[in-house]
């Protein structure tokens, strides 16, 4: 299966952990990722803060070199994914919104590509039976919590990911890789990234009350799809740990990487390396690394 | 919630709730305040107003009231109220609607981190095509002030690689330079329409000081 | 030539105001026919209607045309009027100049214009107008009751006390419906049952009442006074002219399931009566979880049986029966909270619905009435109610109140302090509705006894270990507020029937989007329906609590008596009528009538000498409800509606366009 890849600002940055293993895990499955050419950021949620039509023309621009591609997209991070979609949704379903941004764009737009999220497109359209052969070792019960965040699920009418309230998509393939996925209560809750830089204590909070909650559920790791909310939960932690003193020393994996571990990649590859809450010790402890 | 006296008759605006019904596209007066989007807020415990109270403000059309509320740049864009809500009004829709409005409007943001935050990042998007994180930070806490938080992470991603020193230029950046010359221009045609020349000038001055946010 | 008669109306100034009269006047004396023209203040008044007798005979007029509000409102006074005058009630015609014109223009030019035009076209038409007779058809006084809750109970109990036959087909094994499962009811709290079996037990023993239960309608046809109707009574595997009820089956029976009465909270054997109060007390085999039925061996029940009732042989048995009248009353469903995500899915043991803890409370339910979650048997310290679950809830597909949420609840909240004291209780509420007697009264006490009002919409609850925690808003103080709970009931809204709409098919009646059945007027005829003859009773119409339900019970009742005190029904003559001359026997229109009014039959004629045979439609005058669907399907012209035949619906369209 082949892809038109959207990175997204982030995973050559805060994410590069995620770009790489993507990549990684994409070359072991047989998934093919082209990057679209010259892609622009999304626009984020500063540009729909700021205005609509600026918040679905940003994404049209790189939509539009997708249709080119005649592929559809897949987007690792979960912002970039809603704001493709969202924006793919929005032309298709108005045409004077489809107009207004082929005029602010300069050029058509037809949005004939869909956009999907990367936990979909390789848990539900590659397929868990398409893993399971590739798979060398078994996460050996490791208890898992899979936090979802607002982005990947809401507005579950134009995401069309998974159930809003108690998504499933990663929690199956934890499940495939050996690992236990916990029932807990803070899959879909919301982390503030977009007041990660300026109202950072409410973050701390957020972060805080997801974290105690899968400390509570048993959870002895998070996998996460979603740049935003890796950051929160694993840099911020450290930070809120000593804001609020409470420890919970729960490393925060993108979903990408526990799968390249079961696939048997190398930790440098999925780039293991770069957390804040040590990823390692976890995975020693199962024999993993 | 401001306790004082609102006089419905008078010192509300009866068009403001269609005015942002049309930005939002969704209908604000089918809101029955029951709270469920403020149940499911997570960020309600900084904000002034409650998601329903911001909903109820623009029924009555109090403009001013509610383009001055910090809520309105707090909300965090989670969009669990709209998932939730039993009369389908897109809260959140309707948060970035009044944002887009405070902003047309001339007020000063209640949260100027927040607003200072979002353009920068869109300037940086724009100059280049793709967000320049370290840029982004740097400007920030230049512009805010906030010289010293995040000290403590900035290093430890500087030494991982997570911070790019370097901005990627994209080829195609006059398109990008053409594509929000030409969102400015159509927001600044809808500030003349919706709300005549005397808004226009003051957005155009920076905004009136006497609109800033006053805080709880 | 006819001798047309017109008279204008002014309705005080509702058509004078707008439309001038005078004018009018001028222009309709010189239409075709007219002989006579006259205005009126009121013609609908004593002196009005008299003037129109007046004119009748002063001038000899054969055909009367009245200019005044919709036929909806006069039609029948009016035909009255020139009936008592002698003329045949059908040679009258009305132009509405005042919901079709007066009150829907503002210009008084284009009024008046519009106000000629309407009456040239009742004037043209009049002209062909014959005299037509109402026919008479005979009722069969026998009324079917469909469903036997408390609604259809009532209303079978009161036409048979009236002295008619009533049979009543109730599709479980019991008759009492809903009411039977609750425990206590709002705002006496009554205990349920305590007032519900005598009226059961009323229903067994009287003489007038036929009870068929474990039965459903299968098929319904003919009209009003002349049902006919297949009832499927399904075999029951127990012969009820011998089962004594004594209970040694049940008592013996090896296999347990879910019981349905106490929603999957306790169990029942597979031969069973629902309830120790059931009507009639003998038991069914539910064959599909019976082993004998499954396996071949078991017969448990058969070996224990005193009066040698058991008989797996029985086969379902096919009744059809003729009836004057039907009442609907097969009541309503609860919204399955499995919709609800945000609530748990359905999917934790310790989130009910309100109907569920009516079987927790109920001294005969799984618990023997001692209040214990069902995860663990723990008696609860702090429960949440939370009302509108499903009701008022565009995004979860209903936007009606269900209009009995917020007194049950309060009923719930009083039990449990009644029962578990010192257990904290929270209602989350939207709005309170205590709009009926005593119910304001009602939840006061409820607040009284300690139960915390918290007035906001639930966004979410989820497990936290042993408890739940409820996330909420208490809109009143703006703030977000955590409840920890070890049990929450939901207050699940009322919905229709599952099965509701295809009832609705078979009777023949309309239903809402949501398939609560249609009344006939909202507010002036809320028990009968469109299709005469068939009358609603109870929750099958619209949420309704028990006082309610009683009382449209014996409201349709009243409908069904009156109708039966009288041996024949006149029938409107306005219906469809075939030219059997031309008609060609295509049947087109058969398929085309809503009403299944539409029939073949062979008619026998002599043609150049010889007698021969052939297919033409026929239509039965009883089911016909006029509604004229076939007139325009039928190619050869030869289907017409008396009172609209083909060629006064093309005078009139004449008289518009000239
Ligand atoms: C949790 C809860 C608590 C309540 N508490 C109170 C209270 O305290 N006080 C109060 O006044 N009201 C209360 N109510 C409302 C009360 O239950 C209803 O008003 C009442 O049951 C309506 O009676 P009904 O006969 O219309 O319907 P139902 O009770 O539903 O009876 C309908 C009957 O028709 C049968 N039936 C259905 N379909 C068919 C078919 N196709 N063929 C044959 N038979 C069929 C059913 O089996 C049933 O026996 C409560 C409701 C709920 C949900
Ligand atoms: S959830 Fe919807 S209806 Fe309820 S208060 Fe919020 S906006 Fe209004
Ligand atoms: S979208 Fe905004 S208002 Fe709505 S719940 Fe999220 S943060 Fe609160």
């Amino acid at each position: 299966m082949k892809y038109a890849y959207f990175p997204g600002c982030s995973l050559s940055g805060t994410a590069r952990e995620y770009e790489r293993s993507t990549r990684a895990v994409a070359r072991v499955l047989g998934l093919e990722l082209e990057e679209i050419p010259d892609w622009s950021c999304c626009g984020a949620t500063s540009a729909h803060a700021t205005d609509k039509l600026l918040s679905l023309a940003l994404p049209a621009r790189s939509l539009a070199r997708a249709d080119e591609m005649g592929l559809d997209v897949v987007a690792p991070c979960a912002a970039c994914f809603n704001r493709l979609r969202t924006t793919v949704h929005a032309v298709r379903s108005d045409r004077k919104v489809r107009q207004e941004v082929e005029e602010v764009l300069g050029q058509p737009y037809a949005a004939c590509s869909d956009a999907y999220a990367l936990p979909d497109v390789i848990v539900n359209r590659h397929g868990l039976d398409n893993i399971v052969p590739h798979l060398k070792k078994s996460l050996g019960g490791l208890k898992v919590a899979c936090y979802y965040g607002c982005l990947l699920v809401r507005p579950s009418a134009v995401t069309a990911f998974d159930d809003p309230e108690d998504p499933q998509t990663m929690d199956r393939l934890v499940r495939a890789l050996g690992g236990e996925p916990v029932v807990w209560p803070a899959k879909t809750e919301c982390c503030g990234a977009s007041l990660s830089i300026t109202r950072t204590r409410v973050v701390w909070q957020l972060a805080a009350q997801i974290l105690t909650a899968a400390q509570k559920a048993g959870a002895e790791a998070i996998v996460v799809a979603c740049p935003f909310c890796q950051s929160n939960l694993d840099m911020r932690q450290v930070q809120a740990q000593k804001w609020s003193g409470r420890r919970w020393n729960i490393p925060v994996y993108y979903f990408t990487q526990l799968l390249g571990v079961a696939l048997g990649l190398p930790p440098g590859e999925l780039g293991l390396e770069s957390h804040f809450v040590d990823p390692l010790g976890v995975l020693r402890q199962k024999a993993l690394v | 919630m401001s306790k004082a006296v609102l006089h419905l008759s008078e010192g509300t605006e009866p068009g403001f709730l269609r005015e942002v019904e049309q930005e939002a596209g969704t209908r604000v007066s089918l809101c029955y305040q029951c709270g469920k989007c403020a149940a499911s807020c997570p960020v309600s415990f900084v904000m002034d107003l409650e998601p329903y109270q911001v909903m109820r403000l623009v029924q009555l059309g109090a403009r001013d009231e509610v383009l001055r509320s910090r809520t309105i740049w707090l909300c965090a864009s989670c969009t669990a109220c709209s998932e939730r809500c039993p009369r389908e009004v897109d809260v959140a829709a309707t948060m970035d609607a009044l944002r887009a409005l405070a902003r047309r409007s001339g007020y000063r943001p209640a949260e100027a981190q927040v607003a200072l935050f979002h353009g920068i990042f869109l300037d940086n998007v724009r100059d280049t095509g793709r967000l320049h994180e370290l840029g982004l930070m740097v400007r920030y806490k230049l512009r805010s002030g906030d010289l010293f938080s995040d000290l403590d992470v900035g290093l430890p991603m500087m030494r991982h690689g997570k911070l790019k020193p370097t901005p990627h230029r994209i080829r195609g950046v006059e398109q990008l330079r053409v594509l929000f010359a030409r969102v400015r221009a159509r927001e600044a045609a809808a500030v003349r329409q919706s709300t005549g020349a005397d808004r226009e000038s003051e957005a155009a001055a920076g905004g009136r000081p006497e609109k800033g946010g006053e805080g709880r | 030539m006819k001798r047309i008669g017109v008279f204008l109306c002014h309705c005080g100034s509702n058509i004078a105001g707008t439309v001038d009269i005078d004018r009018l006047q001028e222009a309709v004396r010189r239409m075709p026919g007219v002989v006579y023209v006259e205005q009126n203040k009121y013609t609908c008044s004593e002196p009005g209607q008299e003037q129109i007798r007046k004119g009748i005979k002063e001038h000899r007029l054969d055909r009367v045309v009245v200019a005044a509000c919709s036929p909806r409102m006069h039609e029948n006074t009016f035909r009255r009027t020139v009936e008592s005058a002698g003329l045949n009630p059908y040679l009258l015609e009305i132009a509405n100049v005042r919901e079709h014109c007066s009150w829907v223009h503002k210009d008084r030019e284009e009024a008046t214009a519009k106000a000629v035009d309407l009456v040239r076209r009742a004037v043209a038409k009049v002209v062909f107008n014959r005299p037509l007779q109402k026919a008479r058809i005979p009722v069969e006084k026998r009324a079917l009751v469909i469903g036997g809750g408390i609604a259809g109970i009532q209303a079978a109990l009161d036409i048979a006390d009236a002295g008619h036959e009533v049979w009543l087909v109730e599709k479980e094994p019991s008759i009492g419906g809903r009411m039977a499962q609750l425990d206590k009811t709002f705002p006496t709290l009554d205990c349920s049952l305590c007032i519900l079996t005598p009226k059961m037990v009323d229903v067994a023993q009287h003489p007038n009442i036929r009870l068929l239960t474990y039965s459903q309608v299968e098929n319904v046809g003919g009209y009003v006074g002349n049902f006919e109707v297949t009832i499927r009574k399904r075999a029951r595997s127990v012969d009820e002219s011998k089962c004594t009820g004594c209970g040694s089956c049940w008592a013996k029976c090896p296999h347990k399931v879910p019981s349905e009465f106490d929603l999957g909270l306790g169990q029942r054997k597979v031969i069973y009566v629902p309830f120790p109060q059931a009507v009639p007390n003998k038991p069914v085999i539910d064959r599909e979880h019976c082993v004998y039925f499954k396996t071949g061996k078991c017969r448990v029940c058969e070996r224990f049986c005193p009066a040698g009732a058991i008989d797996f042989t029985q086969e379902d048995e096919l009744i059809t029966e003729r009836f004057g009248a039907i009442v609907a009353a097969t009541g309503f469903d609860l919204f399955d909270h499995a919709r609800y995500g945000e609530y748990g899915a359905g999917q934790d043991p310790d989130i009910i619905s309100g109907l569920h803890f009516e079987r927790l409370v109920n001294a005969s339910g799984p618990t023997e009435g001692k209040i214990k979650r069902p995860s663990d048997g723990k008696v609860p310290r702090s429960v949440a109610f939370i009302t509108c679950v499903g009701s008022r809830d565009d995004h979860k597909g209903i936007s009606y109140c269900s209009r009995v949420c917020c007194m049950y609840t309060a009923k719930h909240a009083i039990l449990l302090s009644e029962k578990v004291p010192g257990c904290r209780s929270y209602v989350f509420y939207m709005d309170m509705r205590t709009p009926g007697k005593g119910y304001e009264e009602f939840y006061k006490r409820s607040q009284e006894m300690g139960t915390q009002y918290v007035r906001g919409r639930v966004a979410r609850i989820y497990r936290e270990g042993d408890h739940l925690v409820v996330q909420g808003e208490d809109t009143l103080l703006g703030r977000k507020v955590l409840v920890e709970a070890d049990m929450v009931v939901l207050a699940t809204g009322i919905t229709p029937r599952r099965d509701a709409g295809e009832l609705a098919r078979t009777l023949g009646i309309s239903y809402d989007q949501y398939a609560f059945f249609n009344e006939a007027h909202p507010k002036l005829r809320p028990v009968e329906t469109n299709t005469a003859g068939i009358y609603l009773a109870g929750a099958c119409q619209g949420p309704k609590d028990i006082p309610d339900a009683v009382a449209q019970a014996s409201g349709a009742a009243a409908k069904v008596t009156a109708m039966f005190s009288k041996d024949t029904l006149t029938a409107d003559p306005l219906i469809a009528t075939v030219n059997e001359a031309i008609c060609s026997g295509c049947l087109w229109c058969k398929p085309i009538c809503p009403y299944r009014a539409i029939d073949e039959k062979i008619i026998t004629e002599r043609v150049r000498g010889r007698t021969v045979s052939r297919r033409v439609a026929t239509v039965n005058a009883g089911l016909c409800q006029g509604c004229g669907a076939c007139t325009v399907a039928c190619r050869d012209g030869a289907m017409n509606l008396l009172g609209f035949s083909n060629e006064q619906v093309l005078a009139e369209v004449e008289a518009l366009c000239r």
